[in-house]
């Protein structure tokens, strides 16, 4: 089964999920053998597991700028976006409009295409176009708002292209709206300083295993004072705003995976930028017919998503996977579905270079050697892949 | 991840035939860039229209690059009247199988090597002329009345995976279902389901089952030698009896539940509980 090895791969794909921290596992593994106690039990065997969740609280807090009662642990970025959206609507069952864009990530997408069924009330969705850069519009945004809006929910940072939204100005507008706000900041969180004391975010999503701890994870603040209907209603647990018992290894995980991400943030930015832009450069050059997608400054330090024109991101992935490089691709193909990434043509970008764009995010495990690995490796594999496509012509 | 077969890794990485033949005598082009795959046909015959030579090039994943190589390996040797007897099935088959989603790269291989033929000959597809009704694709009603025949296909998902039709905005798959109704002539599986009611009459269960029993669990017994019979309906309790090879098979509690009960519940409550009749 698990014949693709860890020290082999050349790993370029951690908007889709990262390596967990080693000392992320350190952290982790007493909660998964000896100290099994229930953080929510009267002895000191469960009470002393309580604390270590309590600690976790104070750690992802301490990432955003929040206090640790703002903070409540989920399953994962899916489950927390869910919550607030749903949260904002039962507070306020007279407003049945959403304002979100149009490249938001399939959790927030699918959720808001689906809210009629789901609640079984009418509801009004608009999505905010974006410009071929993928940036936002801030005027048509203004417009979209108004006094039948529950809630904005728009992501901070785009999970394909790595484009960042002004969530900070988009917040306050919201707010001299009188509007609640929601961000999904699942790949802003633990790359992008984020101070939430200073904002007017309302909602929080996000998912420990986008920084570096382990899946089935995820958190949700909640602004102090913001009207909450929990979405999973059960025992008491993180005070009744989420019942279920805590998945205590994975939040003690994400707690040290919070603390890791703050402590070294600036440095490892510029780290990752550094390889990034090497890769970025050197593919942009080394392939003719390459495009980049979306603004050139306004974004991660550790995406690049490419387009190589007149062939299929598919068959370039499975190219990749022979040499052991991992990415994404925006293709129709890879998605199982028969259309391009919705994100990119919601850009604008043309079908001839949807169907061929490649998603590069990287993480602080990256090499310089890693990345002039896959520059030598990219241009023939493009090139093998076009002289066999109807479409390209040589000149 | 796709799960492709090492017949299908083999002809995506060494692919043969890649290219285009010079003043070939039959061309065949079909797909475009916007829908993401893409290939070109290119073939030479003999006097006596035998295909000599074939070449092709594509644009689009693993398996659309893979049934354009493995295309061009099967048709060399044939003539022109067996070469339009290929269908999409036997190229997907030569590949040891594609995933269902992917079974439209196959249909690709045959349109492109009908198209060919027909360049060869000087004649003009009957396909082209159909009514274009899934808009985002380019694919005609004819299309889809071929597609739905030749692979036995019976809901609108599977007219999507073997067509692409009805993949892009969605808006022709009530026009997709209608087509589906018209061509098999029997109420097709995914609009069973949606019409499924929450409670029933006995009598409306009686003729649910028995239309279940026959258009979907029968003929597969019966590849077996078997048979099945509904003995009579209690509520949500089916009494069935089982016959011919099923009777002395060893196997027939298990089918009983893992496949007539499961296919019922699908199809017509999912309460049912299926009992052989003593």
């Amino acid at each position: 089964m698990m014949d693709c090895r860890p020290e082999q791969v050349v790993y370029m794909d951690n908007n889709a999920t990262t390596r967990v921290a080693p000392e992320v596992v350190e952290a982790m593994t007493p909660f998964l053998s000896d100290f099994y106690g229930n953080p929510s039990s009267m002895h000191r065997f469960g009470g002393q597991v309580g604390a270590a969740v309590r600690k976790a609280r104070e750690q992802v807090a301490g990432l955003l700028g929040a206090e640790p009662e703002e903070i409540t642990f989920t399953s994962c970025g899916t489950e927390s976006d869910s919550t607030a959206i749903l949260s904002a609507l039962q507070s306020f069952p007279d407003k049945r409009h959403v304002v979100t864009t149009r490249v938001e990530h399939p959790a927030i997408k699918n959720l808001c295409e689906g809210l009629d069924s789901l609640t079984g009330h009418k509801h009004r969705v608009t999505r905010l176009p974006v410009a071929d850069d993928g940036t936002l519009d801030l005027e048509k945004y203004r417009e979209a708002l108004s006094d039948d809006t529950a809630i904005v929910s728009v992501m901070w940072a785009n999970n394909e292209t790595g484009v960042i939204f002004p969530i900070a100005e988009m917040a306050r507008i919201a707010h001299e709206h009188g509007i609640l706000f929601h961000t999904d900041a699942v790949q802003a969180v633990g790359k992008i300083p984020i101070d939430l004391n200073k904002l007017d975010v309302d909602f929080l999503s996000l998912s420990g295993h986008k920084l570096h701890a382990a899946k089935g994870v995820g958190a949700l603040y909640v602004r102090r004072g913001t009207p909450f209907v929990p979405f999973l209603t059960g025992g008491h647990q993180e005070r009744g705003r989420r019942g279920g018992t805590e998945n205590v290894a994975s939040i003690v995980g994400l707690g040290v995976a919070c603390e890791l991400a703050g402590a070294n943030m600036e440095e490892e930015n510029n780290t990752v930028r550094k390889l990034r832009d090497r890769l970025e450069e050197g593919l942009l050059k080394a392939v003719p017919k390459s495009m980049l997608n979306g603004h050139k400054t306004d974004r991660l330090p550790n995406t690049t998503n490419i387009s190589f024109e007149y062939v299929e991101g598919e068959a370039i992935l499975l190219h990749m996977d022979r040499y052991n490089i991992c990415a994404s691709s925006g293709s129709a193909c890879t998605s199982g579905s028969l259309e391009p990434s919705h994100v990119l043509r919601a850009m604008g970008v043309p079908f001839t270079a949807a169907h061929g764009s490649i998603r590069y995010s990287l993480s602080t495990y990256n090499t310089e050697e890693e990345v002039d690995f896959v520059l030598e490796k990219m241009p023939p594999i493009i090139a093998e892949l076009r002289a066999m496509s109807p479409f390209w012509k040589e000149d | 991840m796709w799960e492709y077969t090492n017949k299908v890794q083999q002809h995506f990485l060494h692919p043969k035939n890649v290219g285009e033949i010079e003043n070939a005598d039959g061309t065949g082009e079909v797909g475009s860039l916007a829908c993401g795959d893409a290939l070109k046909l290119t073939i030479k015959v003999d006097g006596n229209e035998v295909i000599t030579d074939a070449k092709f090039k594509t644009f689009g994943c693993a398996s659309a690059i893979a049934s354009s190589s493995v295309l061009t390996e099967m048709i060399v040797g044939m003539t022109l009247d067996e070469a339009a007897k290929v269908t999409n099935e036997d190229i997907a088959e030569r590949l040891g199988g594609l995933p269902k989603e992917k079974m439209h790269c196959s249909v690709m291989g045959r349109e492109a090597l009908e198209a060919a033929i027909a360049d060869c000959r000087g004649v003009i597809l009957p396909m082209a002329e159909g009514e274009v009704v899934c808009e985002c694709f380019g694919v005609t009603d004819l299309e889809v009345i071929r597609a739905i025949n030749e692979s036995s296909l019976r809901s609108v998902e599977e007219i999507t995976n073997f067509t692409k039709a009805g993949g892009g905005c969605g808006k022709c798959e009530d026009r997709l279902r209608e087509i589906l109704i018209a061509t098999v002539q029997v109420v097709p599986v995914d609009q069973l389901q949606q019409e499924k009611p929450k409670r029933m009459t006995t009598l409306q269960k009686i003729k649910k089952i028995e239309e279940a029993l026959e258009r979907e669990i029968r003929p597969g017994l019966r590849k077996d030698g078997g048979d099945i019979e509904l003995v009579d309906v209690d509520g949500d309790f089916v009494l069935v009896s089982l016959r011919g090879a099923c009777t002395s098979c060893t196997k027939s509690q298990t089918t009983l539940k893992e496949y007539v009960e499961r296919k019922l519940r699908e199809l017509v409550l999912d309460t049912l509980i299926v009992e052989e009749a003593k």
